[in-house]
């Protein structure tokens, strides 16, 4: 049978373009069908994104806001215990709470009764004195005058200015009693009640009460966290890619140890939080709640992240680079440092900054070493006790007042826009050092 | 002897000596028992079909396959007669006097200067800066690539064209001031316009250095090597001068290859 008598007999059957055709139909459909399902899995995330920042933003913008009432204040010696002495530790040491509460009863005289004076006394926050007390430490020749002065309110009626929660009495979620709500609507209506840009939210650590609360300590707290990571888990896991990638011999050992690395970078985090608590807690008495420990058992965390990065980015330092080097008489060392090294490191670097992500928003692992403290003190050093910023939002997310509730919102703003920061750098660094072979 | 051919030259005239030279890479021989002599100022061709064993002849010269896992050497291999797998002998001492050039240009993803300085800078042969460029220029003025590229030293090597990428490799090899420069397949990569000039620039090179060629183009051997040694299956078949290996071949495997009726 000739070529050309076999081509007839299958064209007679049917035409070879004439089932293609058939067929294309199906083929296209089929492709369509697959692009949609992609789109639409790509919508999903993005919507699931979009619910969780607007839900989010929407709970916590208004944290970065505070309410203020204005009221005038008379420093007045007697009421603040402080009799002729006005050297500046009698200054610290004096009662400012009395003069606040003086200076409400005479805005409020309707309030007689105790119990009305005490409400009265409570819409002003506890700390609110702090601002008094700095005033006037700065400025002593206040003593016995009187001053128009904006103190921080008390967080239920911040919640209710801020319309968090109602106002109305009788209605279920009101915290405010009948005369709070008159006084208010009486402040507002003086132009006496404002919110203003809330300093204390970045500058004071971790309070009981929210309208004190901060995020500064967490925030020293996760960076010092970090930068013992950094300087733990870079160097080291470098030198372990280094070694691995160029100068291990490539055995049943070495084989085996990669195994082992790739299987850390699964290990559940709270596992590592373990591990710290037991060797660098119980075994080397390192000290609680600190963040040189809490950098330790994260530097063991994304050791492992590290690692892979690195040594995928030296892999893709092409071999003829390498020959190159060591033909020209390189050390296998200079080949390393001179060559390899430099050509890797943007990507070692992307790995760095994504494991550091990871490590930042990491929580299990520090709960394990005490880190769920709380802790009022801004840390001073990686070795005194601090809080951390995912568990900073741990604790607000478990206190039960609903200020804490756009607290703990916006302590997660501050977190992703950490993250955030973090991941586009990592972009950023490949994108202006990637290269092609 | 294994080798059908043994040459037998007066000791002084050989840069390079091979006694009995065997190469294993885990079970592979993948060069067997091969005597060869390459001569100072000369080019040697090495030909052969592929995996004959030309390539690992040529990387044994300058310990290359030392860094192939699984590979061992035995047998002699001297360079001005000391021995080049001398345990004693450091293989960066070795490399500064036997240089090489890649089949595909590897030039440094830096500057032109700094792809040429990396060299004598690593063995410490410019004492300043001076003497640094003035290495940089010769080797750049040698490698005939002077007059092109004297005006964007500092730009990137990896911007040059293919054929000025593998002279820049030749200038750098150059750079450190080997005396013997092996070259595994360096037109491979390269248009006939950048190999001609890159032929050129090997018979120039020719009354400086040793030249050990591996070629898969026998136009290529006979143009520019004065020697020429075939190999097949790890063996090394013959040797002779070049124009007698590709006019009157001893064996008949040259004689075959050549013809091109077989490789």
């Amino acid at each position: 049978m000739t070529e050309t008598t076999q081509m007839a007999r299958l064209g007679a059957v049917r035409p070879t373009a004439e089932i293609v055709a058939a067929r294309l139909k199906r083929r296209h459909n089929a492709e369509r069908r697959f692009r949609a399902v992609g789109l639409g899995a790509v919508l999903l995330a993005l919507g699931f994104l979009g619910v969780l920042l607007f839900t989010i933003v929407g709970n916590g913008i208004t944290a970065f806001v505070q309410t203020s009432i204005r009221v005038d204040v008379t420093f007045d010696p007697a009421q603040l215990g402080i009799e002729g002495d006005t050297s500046a530790d009698a200054l610290a040491a004096a009662n400012y709470q009395a003069i606040i509460k003086q200076a409400l009863y005479r805005t409020f005289p309707e309030a007689k009764t105790r119990g009305e004076q005490r409400q009265l006394g409570a819409m002003v926050s506890s700390g609110a004195d702090i601002e008094l007390r700095k005033m006037l430490i700065a400025d002593p020749a206040l003593l016995g005058q009187t001053r128009s002065v904006w103190l921080l309110a008390d967080d239920d009626i911040d919640m209710a200015v801020k319309g968090h929660i109602p106002r109305q009495p009788g209605i279920a979620g009101n915290r405010l009693s009948d005369n709070e709500i008159r006084w208010l609507d009486e402040l507002e209506s003086r132009g006496a009640v404002k919110t203003r840009f809330n300093t204390l939210l970045w500058t004071s650590g971790d309070s009981r009460e929210p309208e004190l609360a901060g995020l500064w300590g967490a925030v020293v707290g996760s960076i010092y966290s970090l930068i013992i990571t950094l300087l733990v888990s870079f160097p080291l896991g470098v030198a372990t890619s280094v070694y691995l990638e160029e100068f291990a011999p490539k055995n049943r050992w070495t084989d085996l140890i990669e195994v082992n690395i790739n299987n850390l970078a699964a290990v559940p985090s709270v596992v590592f939080g373990l591990l710290g608590l037991a060797v660098f807690l119980n075994i080397f008495g390192m000290p609680r709640s600190a963040p040189l420990v809490g950098g330790l058992v994260l530097a063991l965390i994304c050791l492992p992240t590290i690692i892979i990065a690195a040594r995928a980015a030296m892999k893709a330092v092409p071999p003829s680079i390498r020959e190159a080097a060591a033909g020209l008489g390189a050390s296998k060392l200079q080949v390393v440092t001179d060559h390899v090294l430099p050509l890797s490191m943007p990507g070692i670097l992307t790995g760095t900054i994504l494991g550091m992500a990871h490590a930042l928003g990491e929580t299990a692992p520090l709960l394990m070493i005490g880190m769920v403290a709380f802790i009022v003190d801004i840390p001073a050093t990686p070795l005194d006790p601090s809080a951390v910023l995912p568990v900073q939002v741990y604790l607000w997310a478990d206190s039960p007042e609903r200020a804490f509730v756009e607290r703990t919102s916006a302590a997660i703003m501050v977190l992703l826009l950490f993250l955030a920061l973090m991941n586009l750098s990592a972009i950023l660094l490949r994108k202006k050092f990637e290269r092609r072979w | 002897m294994n080798s059908p051919v043994t040459v037998h030259l007066p000791l002084g005239t050989a840069k390079v000596a091979a006694r009995s030279l065997s190469v294993h890479y885990g079970e592979k021989h993948a060069l067997q028992s091969v005597d060869l002599e390459i001569r100072a100022g000369e080019v040697t061709a090495l030909i052969g079909p592929s995996g004959c064993g030309k390539s690992t002849f040529l990387r044994c010269i300058n310990r290359m396959n030392d860094m192939v896992d699984g590979a061992r050497v035995s047998g002699s291999l001297t360079l001005d007669g000391s021995d080049i797998y001398d345990r004693s002998l450091d293989v960066v001492q070795l490399r500064a006097r036997v240089g090489m050039v890649f089949q595909k240009p590897n030039p440094f993803p830096k500057s032109i200067y700094d792809n040429i300085a990396y060299g004598p800078r690593i063995h410490g042969l410019a004492r300043n800066q001076d003497e640094l460029d003035e290495i940089v220029m010769t080797s750049l003025e040698r490698a005939g690539l002077l007059a092109e590229v004297k005006d964007r030293l500092t730009e990137s090597g990896t911007g040059l064209s293919g054929g000025q990428q593998q002279r820049l490799c030749i200038a750098r090899a150059i750079a450190v001031g080997p005396e013997v420069i092996l070259m595994d397949e360096p037109c491979s990569a390269l248009d006939p316009i950048a190999t001609a000039k890159v032929e050129e620039l090997i018979d120039d090179l020719r009354d400086n250095y040793t030249i050990v060629i591996v070629t898969h183009s026998m136009q290529q051997a006979a143009r520019v090597s004065q020697r020429t040694a075939f190999f097949h299956l790890g063996k090394l078949i013959e040797v002779g001068d070049t124009e007698q290996i590709f006019t009157n071949p001893q064996q008949p495997l040259t004689q075959g290859y050549i013809t091109g009726r077989f490789g």
